[in-house]
């Protein structure tokens, strides 16, 4: 296995998710995965869970390329994970592949970051 | 990549304004300009207002730098220090500049900018150039002052003015031994009235002070070295001096503007986009600045004029300036001082001041006066408008005060309880403390976010904060419940002095827009405006699709105004909102269904039990608004409780109607007069489904013994035993706050059609996260009286809106579609391994 050959699954057709909205992926073991819509139909895919007190980012506002978190509104930047400043954290990201507006994460990562980044 | 080449700007002065203005400019538009600042002092922009805490050793010289070189090299500004322009080129568009050693330095520019600040006067007598004779200005001036003090004894502050007193507080505190000459008959003549001048001459002298008020300072005379030795006054008395501070005023820097033919009138002339009015291509901003005759030397205002400067500069042409009102609060720690506007009411001198025209029976003052405790009030009432107020010894309610005075608003209906300011006995979340200066360091200011009172003046003081904003950004402070915002406001007003700003009158909704939430209300009605694009597009959004603090009071907005026509949208509701449960800590949800007026039925119950135990509900919990909260239910089973339990939903996670709590009344009880239970149903069946700014609970009693607990409800309803006595916009939560009287009346009809017709109101005049008692203390009660029970046509107009708005509203736990609930949302994705 080489690590640097995803392995793309897919995961659910780009209309299955709202714009400026999110879905959750269940994971059979570990913490769900977010992926994001925006407005432009830019996906972006990170673990559910806020670095702050691991809210679940699904579940929050989308507004540009950010999501606000439900549980005490930081602003979470969708490409890297990371937390607007002032707040300091990031959360893992995940490579996203959109082909016909299908959307694909890759296998590898999938079973990784089993274990909560918080 | 973007081959255009940038326009040059070139800022002359390297001053607080100028630096703030380049701030904002690089936030909005960073790759507009190429960027040139000249400075004549050594530093980097340092906060010039921390130079008194400097001069008392309370801070050091490296804390109060606001721009380190570092932050100019990585905006990639082109920063000259030590560097003087002596000419402006205004037809080849150059600026000629010499360094302090010699050294010639050009720079053209498309845009330039006067940061000039000011000069300190100097007063034109014998001596005054005399070694050991300074001004206090910056750091050169305050380091000078260090210096002496550590050689010798004796000072004299020339100017019992704000500036001079701090200086005087300063070298005193170094241990010198200062004397304040003020030819004025009292301190800081500018900003307070005698009466509290001479409060505040009592107290610094306590410190050990001394004062020659009503004094003119003749000349200043040499010791045998040549060095300053005395200061005498023009009564012939002379006062040892090793050093003499002149702190009389200040004049705007106008010398190369003036000798370019800039028009000058103490200050550089600008428009309301701080454009000079004789050369477009150049602007000036800060205490350089005269705008509509004034020139401003406090930091708030010039911030201001900062981003209006910053927003033209980016060429985005929508932000005007117009001018600030000022406050002042004294930077000498323990000294309580705060003035405002038009203190002087009518004891003005009506010859030097600019409103003397205006009769001055039409001032009303309001004075409290307690010399023992050395505590002082005064009130400057105009037209029935807070015009100006003056505080010495208790200064907690400065900014209530304040806020007041910019909004303008009437206070007749307020005025027994203006002096005793706003009350701050109800609010919960910091110990009971409502004064932030008598609160210790560890004491806790922000207890939702564990913020103490000694981080908020620490970074205030280290990062050069100014805003609540900004230190609600830094500290977390006051960014919560904010029930803390008056004590951190009073934090900054005292850490920061006169130069905080407070809350702009017109505060835009968030960082999107420069609107404020009244504009974006009347925008959406007067030009029809029904979806959030539209609004965005109309008003300038800076973002494309706003943020989670302007799209929900968009949405609310539209559908409040827009009822059956604007259609809602749920991405822009919070997660609560757009799941129709609570969300919980865990990520699990609440769930409460709706209880008619508190009463329900063995039948209820038992789906209720059923359910409990079907999807294991680990906790079952009676609320506070007579409801059954069932917490932890995982969000892929909300659908399935609902349907299970068959009840409607209870509303209790949105900004809407939430409960009518009622006693059991007449029906049951030995004391009870009327039905309250049948009142409070009716009631909860007439607005449940209601929207509204922020949630809205109802409390309907059945007698005086207000069993339900009225009085802190946005209605209360009271039965008597003629009829029912109608209460609004109390308040149980952060802020406990009895609901005020509103009207007596005689039938349960009537008790629909007035509760109905002031939520509406409230509905549609109320701002976003506005709660009933806040929308009442902005608008005041005469207004609400006015519509609701001075004009029966529109009292009766409004209830028939709210009707309407709420006729046909569907059930979100059941008519999904309708209610536009995305039950997608309640199933997660499965992995199924599939490969492209």
């Amino acid at each position: 296995m080489t690590p640097n050959t995803p392995t793309w699954i897919r995961i659910c057709h780009l209309s299955d998710i709202p714009r400026l909205g999110a879905r959750r992926v269940d994971r059979p073991q570990g913490p769900q995965i977010a992926i994001f819509r925006t407005q432009d139909d830019e996906v972006f895919a990170v673990l559910d869970a806020c670095p702050h007190k691991g809210g679940p980012l699904s579940q929050g506002i989308v507004f540009g390329r950010s999501v606000a978190c439900p549980l005490h509104n930081w602003t979470i930047e969708l490409e890297d994970g990371c937390a607007r400043a002032p707040d300091v954290g990031c959360v893992k990201t995940f490579q996203v592949n959109v082909q016909d507006d299908t959307i694909y994460l890759d296998a590898h990562e999938l079973n990784s970051n089993i274990e909560s980044n918080h | 990549m973007n081959t255009t080449p940038k326009l040059k700007l070139v800022m002359i002065g390297n001053g607080m304004a100028g630096v703030r203005t380049l701030e904002e400019l690089l936030k909005l538009s960073p790759d507009l300009y190429e960027i040139t600042v000249f400075g004549n002092e050594p530093h980097p922009n340092y906060n010039r207002i921390a130079l008194s805490p400097v001069l008392s050793g309370e801070q050091t010289l490296d804390e109060i730098i606001l721009n380190p070189l570092s932050w100019y090299e990585e905006e990639s500004i082109a920063l000259h220090l030590n560097t003087l322009v002596y000419k402006v080129d205004r037809i080849k568009r150059i600026v000629h500049a010499k360094t302090s050693d010699g050294e010639e330095i050009t720079a053209a520019y498309d845009r330039l900018i006067f940061a000039t600040g000011s000069n300190p006067f100097m007063l034109p007598i014998p001596g005054v150039e005399l070694e050991g004779v300074l001004a206090y200005r910056d750091i050169a001036d305050t380091t000078a002052m260090i210096e002496a003090t550590k050689v010798y004894s004796n000072a004299v502050v020339i100017g019992g003015g704000l500036l001079g007193l701090e200086a005087a507080n300063g070298l005193s505190k170094r241990g010198m031994q200062v004397t304040v000459i003020h030819v004025a008959p009292w301190l800081m003549n500018r900003q307070l009235d005698r009466v509290a001048g001479n409060l505040l001459e009592k107290s610094l002298k306590e410190r050990g002070l001394k004062f020659c008020v009503g004094a003119q300072t003749k000349s200043i005379e040499a010791g045998p070295n040549g060095r300053v030795s005395h200061v005498v006054l023009a009564d012939g008395q002379r006062i040892e001096a090793d050093l003499v501070v002149m702190a009389v005023g200040i004049r705007p820097n106008t010398d190369l503007a003036q000798s370019c033919r800039l028009h000058c009138e103490n200050g550089i002339v600008v428009s309301d986009t701080m454009q000079t009015v004789t050369d477009p291509r150049i602007y000036a901003v800060g205490e350089c600045a005269n705008h509509r005759g004034v020139a401003y030397g406090l930091v708030a205002p010039l911030f201001e004029q900062g981003k209006v400067l910053a927003n033209h500069l980016a060429q985005m042409g929508i932000a005007r300036y117009v001018g600030s009102l000022t406050s002042t609060k004294l930077k000498v720690t323990g000294i309580d001082l705060f003035s405002a506007g038009d203190f002087m009411g009518q004891n003005q001198d009506a010859s030097a001041h600019p409103m003397s025209p205006v009769a001055q029976s039409d001032y009303e003052e309001i004075v409290l006066s307690d010399p023992h405790d050395g505590v002082y009030k005064k009130l400057v009432i105009k037209n029935n408008q807070l015009v100006g107020a003056c505080l010495f010894g208790d200064t907690v309610d400065g900014s209530w005060y304040f806020k007041l005075l910019r909004d303008g608003r009437s206070v007749a209906d307020i005025r027994d309880k203006l002096m005793f300011g706003e009350s701050n006995l109800g609010d919960v979340g910091h110990e009971g403390h409502s004064s932030a200066q008598s609160m210790s360091d560890s004491a806790e200011v922000c207890g939702c976010n564990g913020v103490n009172k000694g981080q908020i003046c620490k970074a205030i003081k280290e990062k050069g904060l100014f805003t609540l904003e900004e230190v609600r950004k830094h500290t977390k402070a006051s960014a919560s419940c904010g029930s803390c915002t008056g004590l951190v406001e009073q934090i900054l007003m005292f850490t920061a002095g006169g130069d905080y700003s407070a809350t702009p009158k017109k505060k835009a909704i968030c960082a999107c827009t420069e609107h404020s939430h009244q504009e974006v209300r009347d925008a959406i009605a007067s030009e029809s405006l029904h979806t959030i694009q539209a609004v965005m597009q109309h008003m300038n959004w800076k973002t494309p699709n706003g943020c989670a603090s302007c799209r929900p009071a968009l949405n609310y907005y539209l559908i409040s105004t827009w009822p059956k026509v604007a259609q809602d949208d749920p991405q822009s509701r919070y997660i609560n909102e757009r799941s129709h449960a609570n969300i919980q800590k865990d990520g699990t949800y609440s769930v409460i269904p709706r209880m008619w007026g508190g009463e329900t039925t063995a039948d209820e119950l038992r789906r209720i039990a059923n359910a409990v135990d079907k999807y294991a509900i680990p906790t079952v919990k009676v609320t506070g608004g007579q409801r059954i909260d069932l917490l932890g239910v995982k969000k892929e089973d909300l659908v399935n409780v609902w349907r299970d339990i068959g009840m409607p939903s209870g509303h209790a996670y949105a900004k809407a109607l939430r409960t009518v709590k009622t006693c059991v009344g007449s029906e049951w009880c030995r004391f009870g007069t009327q039905d309250s239970t049948q009142m409070g149903k009716d009631l909860e069946r007439a607005l449940w489904r209601m929207y509204a700014p922020h949630k809205v609970k109802i409390a309907v009693s059945g007698c005086p013994r207000n069993c339900a607990e009225a009085g802190i409800k946005d209605v209360g309803v009271i039965g008597v035993d003629s009829g029912w006595e109608i209460y609004i916009a109390g308040n149980g939560g952060i802020k406990t706050e009895v609901a005020q009287f509103f009207v007596k009346l005689k039938t349960p009809q009537e008790v629909l059609e007035y509760s109905g017709a002031f939520l509406q109101l409230y509905r549609l005049e109320g701002w976003y996260l506005e709660r009933t008692c806040h929308y009442l203390a902005r608008v005041g009660m005469d207004h609400v009286k006015e519509k609701i029970l001075n004009q029966p046509e529109t009292r009766v107009a409004l209830w028939e809106q709210l009707k309407f708005s709420l006729d046909g509203e569907p059930d979100p736990w059941f008519e999904f579609d309708q209610a536009r609930v995305d039950t997608r949302q309640f199933q997660a994705l499965e992995l199924t391994a599939q490969t492209p």
